[in-house]
Order: structure tokens, then sequence, then C-alpha cells
């Protein structure tokens, strides 16, 4: 990882260690001496942010696994045992349950922070692709960690999503059989569940490292969306970006402990405090609000297979986005109608999600359409059309001078 | 290669290439297999119900390898409904006396699980008094078949057989 590494301890001891291990060295390249563009704004702090989510949720997610039990007669039951019985179990299970809402909103303002500010252009390609490959391992450990505490939204959640799969032509019924290792959603599918649920947030981390080698290989984009020319343009990591983090930080665990200590069940559902049961489906079943779009999505298409790809579709689009959006220019501040078609994305998002918690009938099924269809309109028409029609505004020259309010020369 | 000729190092190199390959894929099917549904999970095969408590136009609903499985006792109506329906109607055309036993055609037996995404649907609802899935909106007849909605094929006929007049053994 790049920035300078002429790193030398003090001690004695940990030269003799540096010399055979350069982990300290690696360290301070990475996390002090590492340079950071100077006009970073707060929008930038949510990659700390999302560490922090992580390893909140391991964290809690092992102490929990060791009062859970993953049997369809014994999961519901010892999920009560932890709310009432063990030490500190409901907070503890609170903040694992709050935590993931709390990692997709961090993880959602991220990626609308690269779409706005162009960070998945060249040289960002691969750092951004790594970074939908952890948003589907998150979706992935959020359904499973879901399923585990086996009330009805647990057990119907678990019904939709992997018969998503049975859309596929032909094999489709054995995929789906292969996935429950039976004919239902039964034991064998909880528990399989349970053992992924404990391994994909290990995968997660591991992803999280190469998103982070790709990042400080390249370097952090900027508001400006320029590059870096000189030392003019950076500060070090230690102490600009690490107040600047810390700072957000606490800010972020206050909201996060608001909804933990105050309204923890706001966002569940009531459902879920109902054992499963294989014989009967809640009226109204909805996913969590975080695949609520997706959700929108799918049920908009009138065809099955076509819901499933339209919904798998939405999301890969995104590991396309580098070769959608051509323009050269990187953020949507030098871009003004690229900005405005960004606000009605985002908008059309919101809409999707609302739409996605609401019954499929009527009015809702007509507008999921339209906005099922402008959120590829976005991606397959605008963006490739705005790359060669739009005439993007002067840019500053540096870093520095954005920083200090130097206009651009008039072109 | 540069338009040289093979030679037998490079032979070599993809037959030791390709035995490591299928050693890899060998190694790694039981660990695949394992999830497939197990000896235990198959051997629940059958089960029998007892039909003279079912009252005309009574659904009950009964599990069967895990998932519900509907017994419906129709009403002369119902049944009436059902047979009348053109064929060119239904997405998934099927005629109703190929989803009943000849001569017990009072009693259709059908999965519980709505071919869209596994919901339960309730009975004698939606626009054609049949089924009616509360997910996604799929409405089924009183044959169990598909009208509208996102569901791609009719409600499931499950093997089952008469083993008396008032018993029926499922699967």
């Amino acid at each position: 990882m790049s920035g300078s590494s002429n790193f030398k301890p003090k001690s004695a001891i940990l030269q003799w260690t540096e010399r055979r291990l350069p982990i300290l060295g690696l360290m301070h390249s990475s996390f002090v001496a590492y340079p950071t563009p100077r006009n970073l704004n707060y929008w930038w702090t949510f990659g700390g942010i999302l560490s922090f989510c992580l390893g909140v949720q391991i964290i809690t997610g092992i102490v929990l696994a060791m009062h859970y039990t993953p049997t369809v007669a014994g999961a519901f039951d010892s999920v009560e045992h932890i709310m009432r019985d063990v030490n500190y179990g409901w907070l503890i299970r609170y903040v694992h349950a709050n935590g993931a809402s709390m990692f997709f909103i961090a993880v959602y303002i991220h990626i609308f922070r690269g779409l706005y500010y162009g960070s998945y252009k060249e040289p960002r390609e691969i750092l951004w692709i790594l970074g939908v490959i952890i948003f589907l391992l998150m979706m992935a450990t959020a359904f499973m960690g879901y399923v585990l505490p086996w009330g009805q939204m647990s057990f119907w959640g678990a019904t939709v999503i992997t018969n998503l799969f049975s859309a596929i032509p032909g094999i489709g019924p054995k995929v789906v059989e292969f996935l429950w290792g039976g004919y239902s959603v039964d034991q064998p599918t909880l528990q399989r569940f349970f053992s992924l649920h404990y391994l994909l947030p290990f995968m997660i981390a591991g992803v999280v490292v190469l998103h982070i080698w790709a990042l400080h290989e390249v370097g952090q984009n900027n508001p400006a969306g320029i590059d870096v020319k000189s030392d003019k343009d950076t500060v070090p990591f230690t102490p600009y970006a690490t107040a600047k983090d810390n700072f957000a930080m606490i800010c972020f665990m206050i909201f996060f402990a608001w909804f933990v200590f105050y309204i923890p069940n706001y966002l569940g559902h009531a459902d879920n405090y109902i054992p499963a049961n294989p014989l009967q489906t809640p009226t109204h079943i909805v996913p969590e609000w975080y695949f609520l779009p997706f959700y929108a999505i799918l049920r908009a298409i009138p065809s099955k297979l076509g819901g499933v790809i339209a919904m798998f579709g939405s999301i890969a689009l995104l590991a396309f986005l580098p070769w959608l959006d051509r323009a050269k220019t990187r953020s949507a501040k030098y871009r003004p109608l690229f900005k405005q078609f960004f606000w009605v994305f985002v908008l059309c998002c919101i809409g999707l999600g609302w739409l996605g918690a609401k019954p499929a009938e009527g009015g809702y099924v007509i507008a999921s359409r339209i906005l099922t269809a402008y959120y590829f309109i976005h991606f397959l028409v605008i963006l490739p059309l705005l790359s060669y029609y739009e005439k993007p505004s002067p840019l500053p020259a540096s870093i520095a001078d954005s920083v200090l309010g130097k206009q651009p020369a008039k072109a | 290669m540069n338009g040289e000729q093979p030679t037998r190092r490079d032979f070599l190199y993809i037959a030791t290439g390709a035995m490591g390959a299928v050693g890899a894929a060998a190694a790694a099917w039981p660990l695949i297999h394992q999830m497939n549904p197990d000896a235990s999970v198959q051997a629940l095969a059958s089960t029998e119900v007892d039909l003279s408590p079912i009252k005309e136009g009574q659904i009950i609903t009964v599990k069967w390898r895990g998932k519900p499985v509907f017994i419906a006792h129709r009403t002369k109506q119902e049944i009436e409904e059902a047979r009348k329906t053109q064929l060119r109607e239904l997405p998934d055309p099927v005629a109703d006396d190929a989803r009943v036993k000849k001569g017990k055609e009072q009693w259709l037996v059908l999965v519980g699980v709505c071919t869209h995404l596994g919901c339960v649907p309730l009975g004698h609802q939606g626009d054609y008094k049949g089924f009616f899935c509360p997910c996604h909106g799929s409405h089924y007849d009183t044959s169990g078949r598909i009208r509208k909605g996102p569901a791609p094929t009719n409600l499931e006929v499950p093997p089952y057989e008469f083993a008396s007049d008032t018993m029926v053994r499922i699967g």
C-alpha cells in the first residue's frame, strides 16, 4: 500500500520485530502517513463507519451464537431465552438486529456517495466491483440471519427468497431442493443457514481487505473528482482523517444507540414474534426495509422468471457502471445534467422502497412498473447518452485550488 | 508457443492439470451433494387422511413432506364452474377431469404451495372463488388452476390414491 514507508520504531524490540515482520510499517503507511485528499467531506467517513459496523456484527454475533439453538424446535425459544434470561442478552441481540439495519444505512450512503462523485470511474473500477461483491455478500448474510429466529417472517421470507431460484428453467426445482436439503424450508435449511451466516461475515472481511488494498493502490477519489497532483493537495491520514472519521463515527453511534435503546423493534415486523408455522402464510409478507426496492422490482414484472431476472439484474448492473457511464468528469459537482438525473434516481430508489412495502395491487403495481423501468433506463440509456452529450463545467486546476476557492480559468 | 510444435512437456502440463481438475471435482462432490435431501427426509413419503369428517364446501390442510396439502370437498357448483371453463382461457391449460380421480370429482387434492414463490394460498378467495395467494396476488380457480397473477403454473396435484371410499393416501 502506498504512502511513505520509512517508518522506524523507537524501541529495540519493535525494531527487531519490524525487520522480521514489517507490520507496524504497513499500519503506519496505511493509516498514519497515508496521504488523503484535503477536500474530503463527511460523506467520506462512511468507509470507517462500515468497518465499525462489520466489527460490531461479528462480535455480537459470536456472542449470540453461544446461546442460540439452530433447531426448528429450539430456535424461537432460544431467542426468547437470550432476550429474557441471558445477562445483557436483550442488549446484545438488539445491537445485532439493529446493527444490520445500521450497516445497510451506512452502505447505501457509501454507494450513493460513490455514484454522486463518480468514484467508480477509471482507475477505480476494480475497487467499485469489489464493493458490489461486498454488498451482495451483505445481502446474503442479512437474509440468512433474519431466518434464524424462526418466526413467521423468518420462515416465509426464507420460503419466498429460496423459491426465486425455482424460476431457473429446467433445473430450478432441483436447485431449490438442494438449497433446502428437503422438500420445504425445514431443519436442514435452518441449520445450514446458521452455518453460512457465521461464515459469510468473515468472507466480507476478506473482500474488505481487498477493497482497502485497491483503494490505497489507486488513492481516494474526492469531492472535486480530480487527481492528486502535488503534496499541497493532500493531508496525512492521521490526525486529519482519523479525527474526522472518529467524530462521524460517534455521531453515527448516537443514532445507532437511539434505535437500540428507544425503538429497538421499529425496523422489524411484529409477525416475527409469532413462531414459524409452515401451514399458514402471514397476510402481508414484507422483507426487511433494506431489500424493499429490489422486492418492488421483483413484483413489478408480471412474469416469474422475468421478475427474478430484473431483480438480480438491477444489482448486477452496478458492476458494469464504469463502462455505462463513460464521461471523463468524475464529480457531479461539475456535471450539471448528471447532477439532476442523480437526484431523480435517488427519488426513484426511495419510491421503489416505499412501493416494496405496499400490497401488490392496483395503482401500486403500475407505479412499481414505471419506477422499475426508470431504474433501468437511468443506467442503460441516460448515463451512456449523458457521457456523450453533456458539457461539463470547467474543473479547478487542482484540489488545493478547489479548496481555496480559486475560480477555474474561463476557457 | 509462437507457432512452434507442442512438445512432450506441453502434453505433460495439460495432462497433469486435467488430472488435478478431475481430482478437485471428485473431492468437491461429497461436499456439495451432502446438501441435497438426505435419506431421512426422503423416507417421509406418504400421509393417510380420513375424508369422512370433511363436509361439502370445506377445505382441510394436512402436512405432507413438510408442505401443506389441501383437500377440498367441492360443491356441485364449484365442480360445474371448473368444468365449464374453456381451456383457451387458461394460462396453463389442463381440463378439470385430469386434476381429479374419475368418479371422485368432489375431491380436489392439491399441494398448497403457490407456484410463484411458495406461499400458502387462502381457500374460497380471489376473483375465481378458488384460491388466492396473499403474497403476490395470484388467483386460482375451483380446480386450483392459475387464472390471474404472477404464478406460472397451476397448483400441483400430488400423487395420491383412494385406499377406500373415505381414505386417501398421499405420496
